[in-house]
Formats: C-alpha cells, sequence, structure tokens
C-alpha cells in the first residue's frame, strides 16, 4: 500500500528519481513489457513505482550485485513487499556481497511489522534465519507481531517453524496460556496448546486429564465459546472412554445443562454422546435416541437454526443408526460413501 | 457462533439487494484502466491470477468475448519461463506455481492450452514435490498445502497425474488434518477455511475424500456462518466473501451444502457489491477488486443463481469447461 510504504523512503518530499541520479547513470533502466494496450494485463504505474522498478530490471539485467542494488531492492519492496522476484534478488546479492545477516534481521523485522500478512516477508525472514542457524529472536519477534493480531496466520506458522526447527517448546504453554487469559476465544492459542502438547509430552492419560479439567475451567467461564468446545472434542479422541465415559466431562456437561445453559456447543456435544453410545449399543437413560432427538429439535428450532439443516440430520442420521442392525444406513440409498462418513462422526 | 462479535458487520439499509451483473461487467472490462488505481499497479506480480479471476467470473456472467483473448493468450505465452517450464505472474517475473495453475485455468478456459509448451509446465510442477510428498510454491520455496492444491489442479488439467507421486501426496495433505476435522498449511496448522478448500480440492482431484471425517469438517464449517448470514474462515473472525466460496464449494465437494442458510449467505454477498463502481469487496462498503467478485459470483453460482453459469466446486471454473474436458472431480452426494 502507498501511504504506508512512502515512510519507508526517509523522506518523501526530497526523493530523487533514479533516473536523475549522477551515481545512476551508468545503469540503464528496463521498462516493464506487460502486453499490450489492453487493461487486463497492462498496468498503470505511478511515477516513481515505475522509476525504481525500471532501474530494478535495469540491474537485474546486467546481474549487478552490490550495496546500491541492495539498497535499491529496499526501495522497490517498500512499494510493493509481496513481489517475490525482488526478494530473491536481494538474497542473491546478500549472499554475494556476504553481507551482516543480524543486520538483515533487523530490517525485515521492521518489513514485518508494516506487511505482517504478506508471504514473502515472512519466507525472507525464515531463510535469513536459517541461513544464521540463530534463532534466539523469533519467540520474542513473533510475540511482538501477535500482541497487534493475535490471530495472524503468518506470525503462528512462523513460530511454529521456529520452535519445531529448534526445539523451542519451553516455556510455551505458559505463553499460550497467557494468550488464552486475554482472550479465551483465541483460536490460534488453543491450535498452539495442541501443538505443543502434541509434540511433547504428547496426550498420554494424566496429560489429556489435566487438559480436560483445563478447557472445562475455561468454557465455564465462556459457554459459547466455540474453540474451547472443539479443543475438548480434540482432548476425548485421545480419551480411550471416547466422548462420552470421561466422568468429568459429562457431570460438567450435565451440570451446564441443568443449569439452564443452552450453548449450541453444549448441546451438540450431548448429541454426539448419545450418538456414540448408539453407534456402541450402550444406550443408557442419559445418552439415547430420545434425548438425541429433542435435543436436535431444540438446536434446530430455538438454539442454533440457522443450522437447522445440520441438525435435522444429525436427528434422522442417529434415528436410523438406533433402528438399523448394522449401524451403517445414515441417509436411505445414498451409498457406502454415505454411511462410511456417518461412522467416521462417530469415530470420535 | 459468534456472540462476541456484535455488529460484526455494518449493513444498513443503503447496501444492495440485487445482483447488479452490468455493473460487474464493466467494472471488470475496465479494471486497471484508471490510473488512480494505485492498487492495481502495484500487483503486476500477480497479475496472471488477476486475468484468471476477472476472465472467469466473465466467464459465469456469459462474457467471456468482454476480454481479448488472444492478448491474454499471448500475455501467458511470454510469461512462461523457457528453462523450468513454470509460468510467472507477470513477463520477466520468476515462475511460481499460484500463476502456473492460474495460466493453465485460463488457457483451458480458451482451450488454447496449445500456446504453450505443456510438457514444460509438467516437469516444473514436478520439480517441485518434495520427498515427504508435499509440493513448494517455487523453487526456493516454501511448503504449504495451497501448492500441493495447485500442483494437482494444474496436473489433472492437462491429464499428467501419473507425472507426480500421488499417493505421497496424498500423505502429506492427510498429515495437515487436525483434530476439528479442518486442515492447515502444514501438519498442526490452524484449520483455515482457505486452506480446507484447498485440500478437499486436492482430495476431489485424487478421488480420496474418503480420508476426510466428513461430518466432523462439515459441521466445522458451516459453523463458519454468522448472524449476517456471512462466512468467516476461522473461529471468532469477521465474514468476508472470499470465504463464501471457499466454505461453500468444500461443503459442495462433501455433499453438505445445503447446511447453510443460502438466504441469509445470499443477502450478506449481495450487500458486498458497490452500486456505483461494480464488483464486490470483502464486507460491505470496503473498496471492491475482482479477486472478492468472482468468489462472490462462484459463490452465489454454487447456490443455483440462475443468471450465472454453473461453476464446477473443485476447479472454480464454468462446469461446462470441465465437462469439455472429461474431468470428473470426485463430490460426495
Amino acid at each position: 500500500m502507498g501511504d504506508s510504504s512512502d515512510e519507508e523512503f526517509q523522506n518523501s518530499e526530497s526523493w530523487v528519481f533514479y533516473r536523475n541520479r549522477d551515481d545512476w547513470k551508468d545503469v540503464e533502466p528496463v521498462e516493464q513489457e506487460d502486453g499490450g494496450e489492453y487493461p487486463v494485463v497492462s498496468i498503470s504505474y505511478t511515477p516513481k513505482f515505475k522509476d525504481v522498478y525500471d532501474y530494478l530490471r535495469g540491474v537485474m539485467k546486467i546481474g549487478e550485485k552490490s550495496q546500491r542494488a541492495l539498497d535499491l531492492t529496499a526501495d522497490a519492496i517498500a512499494l510493493n513487499a509481496a513481489n517475490y522476484t525482488v526478494w530473491q534478488y536481494r538474497r542473491d546479492i546478500l549472499k554475494e556481497l556476504k553481507s551482516d545477516l543480524a543486520k538483515e534481521l533487523k530490517y525485515i523485522e521492521k518489513v514485518i511489522q508494516r506487511h505482517c500478512k504478506n508471504y514473502q516477508v515472512w519466507h525472507h525472514r525464515r531463510v535469513i534465519v536459517e541461513w544464521l542457524q540463530d534463532s534466539s529472536k523469533e519467540l520474542k519477534f513473533t510475540q511482538g507481531i501477535l500482541v497487534f493480531d493475535a490471530k495472524n496466520y503468518h506470525a503462528w506458522q512462523h513460530r511454529q517453524w521456529a520452535i519445531k526447527t529448534f526445539g523451542l517448546y519451553e516455556g510455551e504453554l505458559e505463553y499460550v496460556d497467557s494468550l488464552l487469559r486475554d482472550d479465551i476465544r483465541n483460536n490460534s492459542a488453543w491450535n498452539q496448546r495442541y501443538f505443543v502438547i502434541n509434540n511433547t509430552i504428547g496426550f498420554v492419560d494424566d496429560v489429556v486429564s489435566k487438559e480436560v479439567e483445563y478447557v472445562l475451567e475455561k468454557i465455564e467461564t465462556v459457554p459459547l465459546n466455540e474453540s474451547a468446545w472443539n479443543y475438548l472434542k480434540g482432548l476425548l479422541l485421545h480419551d480411550k472412554g471416547g466422548l462420552s465415559n470421561n466422568v468429568k466431562v459429562t457431570t460438567f456437561c450435565e451440570d451446564l445443562y441443568m443449569s439452564g445453559n443452552r450453548s449450541p456447543f453444549l448441546l451438540a456435544l450431548i448429541v454426539d454422546m448419545c450418538d456414540e453410545r448408539i453407534s456402541n449399543k450402550a444406550e443408557d437413560d442419559k445418552y439415547n435416541l430420545k434425548r438425541a432427538s429433542e435435543l436436535c429439535h431444540e438446536l434446530a428450532t430455538t438454539v442454533d437454526p440457522i443450522r437447522c439443516r445440520y441438525w435435522e440430520y444429525m436427528s434422522t442420521t442417529i434415528s436410523k443408526k438406533a433402528g438399523c442392525e448394522s449401524g451403517e444406513d445414515a441417509e436411505g440409498g445414498d451409498g457406502p460413501e454415505e454411511a462410511a462418513a456417518a461412522g467416521a462422526s462417530h469415530d470420535v | 457462533m459468534a456472540t462476541s462479535m456484535v455488529n460484526e458487520v455494518k449493513g444498513d439499509d443503503s447496501v444492495p439487494k440485487e445482483l447488479l451483473l452490468e455493473k460487474h461487467v464493466s467494472f471488470l472490462r475496465e479494471y486497471g484502466q484508471n490510473e488512480d488505481n494505485f492498487e492495481y499497479g502495484i500487483t503486476d506480480y500477480l497479475r496472471m491470477s488477476g486475468v484468471y479471476w476477472g476472465l472467469t467470473a466473465l466467464d459465469l456472467m456469459g462474457k467471456l468475448k468482454e476480454l481479448p483473448e488472444n492478448e491474454i493468450v499471448e500475455f501467458v505465452q511470454k510469461c512462461q519461463d523457457p528453462e523450468s517450464g513454470g509460468i510467472s505472474g507477470c513477463i520477466n517475473h520468476d515462475p511460481h506455481l499460484l500463476h502456473t495453475v492460474s495460466a493453465i485455468q485460463v488457457l483451458c478456459i480458451y482451450d488454447r492450452l496449445d500456446a504453450i509448451n505443456v510438457e514444460g509446465v509438467i516437469k516444473y510442477v514436478k520439480s517441485l514435490q518434495k520427498d515427504d510428498g508435499s509440493f513448494t510454491g517455487d523453487k526456493w520455496g516454501e511448503v504449504d498445502t495451497r501448492f500441493s492444491f495447485c500442483a494437482v489442479l494444474t496436473l489433472s488439467l492437462l491429464k499428467r497425474m501419473d507425472a507426480i507421486d500421488v499417493d505421497k501426496a496424498v500423505e502429506f495433505v492427510e498429515s495437515c488434518m487436525n483434530f476439528d476435522g479442518g486442515f492447515g498449511s502444514r501438519p498442526l496448522s490452524e484449520s483455515h477455511a482457505g486452506l480446507i478448500y484447498c485440500c478437499v480440492g486436492f482430495l476431489s482431484i485424487t478421488q480420496r475424500l474418503d480420508i476426510i471425517k466428513r461430518d466432523t469438517l462439515a459441521w466445522w464449517l458451516c459453523e463458519r456462518q454468522l448472524p449476517s448470514g456471512g462466512l468467516n474462515g476461522r473461529p471468532e473472525k469477521l465474514p468476508d466473501v472470499c470465504y463464501s466460496w471457499w466454505v461453500l464449494s468444500s461443503l459442495s465437494m462433501l455433499g453438505r451444502l445445503h447446511w447453510i442458510d443460502f438466504a441469509a449467505l445470499e443477502k450478506f454477498i449481495v450487500s458486498c457489491q458497490d452500486s456505483e463502481t461494480g464488483g464486490f469487496s470483502d464486507r460491505p462498503g470496503d473498496i471492491t477488486d475482482p479477486y472478492h467478485t468472482l468468489f462472490g459470483l462462484a459463490a452465489l453460482s454454487l447456490m443455483g443463481n440462475g443468471a450465472l453459469k454453473r461453476v464446477n466446486p473443485t476447479y472454480c471454473m464454468p462446469q461446462e469447461v470441465i465437462d469439455k474436458l472429461e474431468l470428473k472431480p470426485q463430490i460426495l452426494n
């Protein structure tokens, strides 16, 4: 974007076009060939943009790898940080000049702060860290970006890469916990929690048990939090008893329901519990077809009507399962795929 | 559910309520002609994808002829790198898989694959597969499930799926499946509707939708619908027209399209048009662009809008083009 990029020129008003610079007289600018008069493929540029990129094409054409060419790439990046060709040329120059990579890391930090949703800038950072084999700044750096945008996909991806590549797991759960205390609905943080546990201690029995306590506490604070309920279901994937046999969870859900809470995620989980019991032929007076049907009806009509078709489907699927010996016929006549998929839904 | 996001969008009485097709045709035809359109000027590195967005949107409206076929085909030709075989976003730029797929989509719409060196493209895609089955976007680059999708999309359009190790490629995509049934960019990356579309599309092309936890994922996807009717891409994020496409197309491949409230979504998409300039934006009142215009129209087409051609949910191209190529991506009933 033009407005923010202009700041990267030290002083916009004193900007001198490359074509007017004495020390650039030896380079021949190369114009963009853009394929004709037609608007679909032709491009309109501002004079400054055209000037910088004409000279960039000029140095790239002769393969000049010099300090001034490096500075020129910074001007080009300031105008368009998403141009991956420029970034690649910059890296070629850095290599050739054996430039100070610690300085480059500071440079890319500034650029990312301005363009934090851009793929190329993050990729550049990663390459520099790999070249340096120094990951000591990555956690603090990504943390700084996440202060402004706690769900920034690129920042999380970079952070996960650094943690996994350089084994930086220590303290990460505490960090995730602090993020969840700031915003209990931060889905990226919940995902990170899963990432850390999965890649370290693993979801062994006592970890699952501790995590169940953790997430139930969070759900109790905000029962309408999709992310926490998803995490709970993810945890129960690792529970040998399945969805419906963890007493902490079932007690929690029943109490919440009895207290009058009608979070669609609470009702949905109870429906899934009934579904699991029916599939396993282990219905009881709490988890059975009658209750599943009533909950689906409540969800479809009052609690979550925008998804009424889903709830109607669940109701039908579960009824058919209950009435069908093999438990396979999900939606009459839809074939084996349908049945397999219905099976998959209660694999959890 | 997004009860924390009160007033998620500022829809008011002034937003459009009808589909403004003629406006969109002129918007796409003239996009970039305006000298003041700096946004377009700086995006030369993705010109090729821009051509695909504009062209497909026009084709869905039955207005393919509004753009000059020969000039576009010539542009694509000039963007092919003779050495690697890959195609770049703009003439003299470096090739990239994202632009290679757009270029092939454009040439398939025109039925002009003869214009480029097809073997070169196949060689290029093949060169980007890594030992673990994943793909990078260019020879420098990063691994991402987006690139797995681009690779098979390109090769299937060229009928050359045999050029890569499909089983390995499936294995990698499967390793990116999360506990919520969704997919992220890499193993254990957060589920994201755009990446879910890429992974479901990938599995549709490779005929492996069986590995998906169908109803778990489809529920997660229909949970993206917010009280405004619009769809977001992750829990607790704002709705955006482009997610209408990514969520709907995925649900369509999974045979669960009807779990979305069409009337509410249609109302949201239509409200994201600009009644003066034409085009769609991410949310009501924002600046419109070809990207959101294509995905807004494609989503309306999936919901059966009679004024538009049918779109194929896997390829995001007119169904008639896919039929002509005799491609049968897997779609669950």
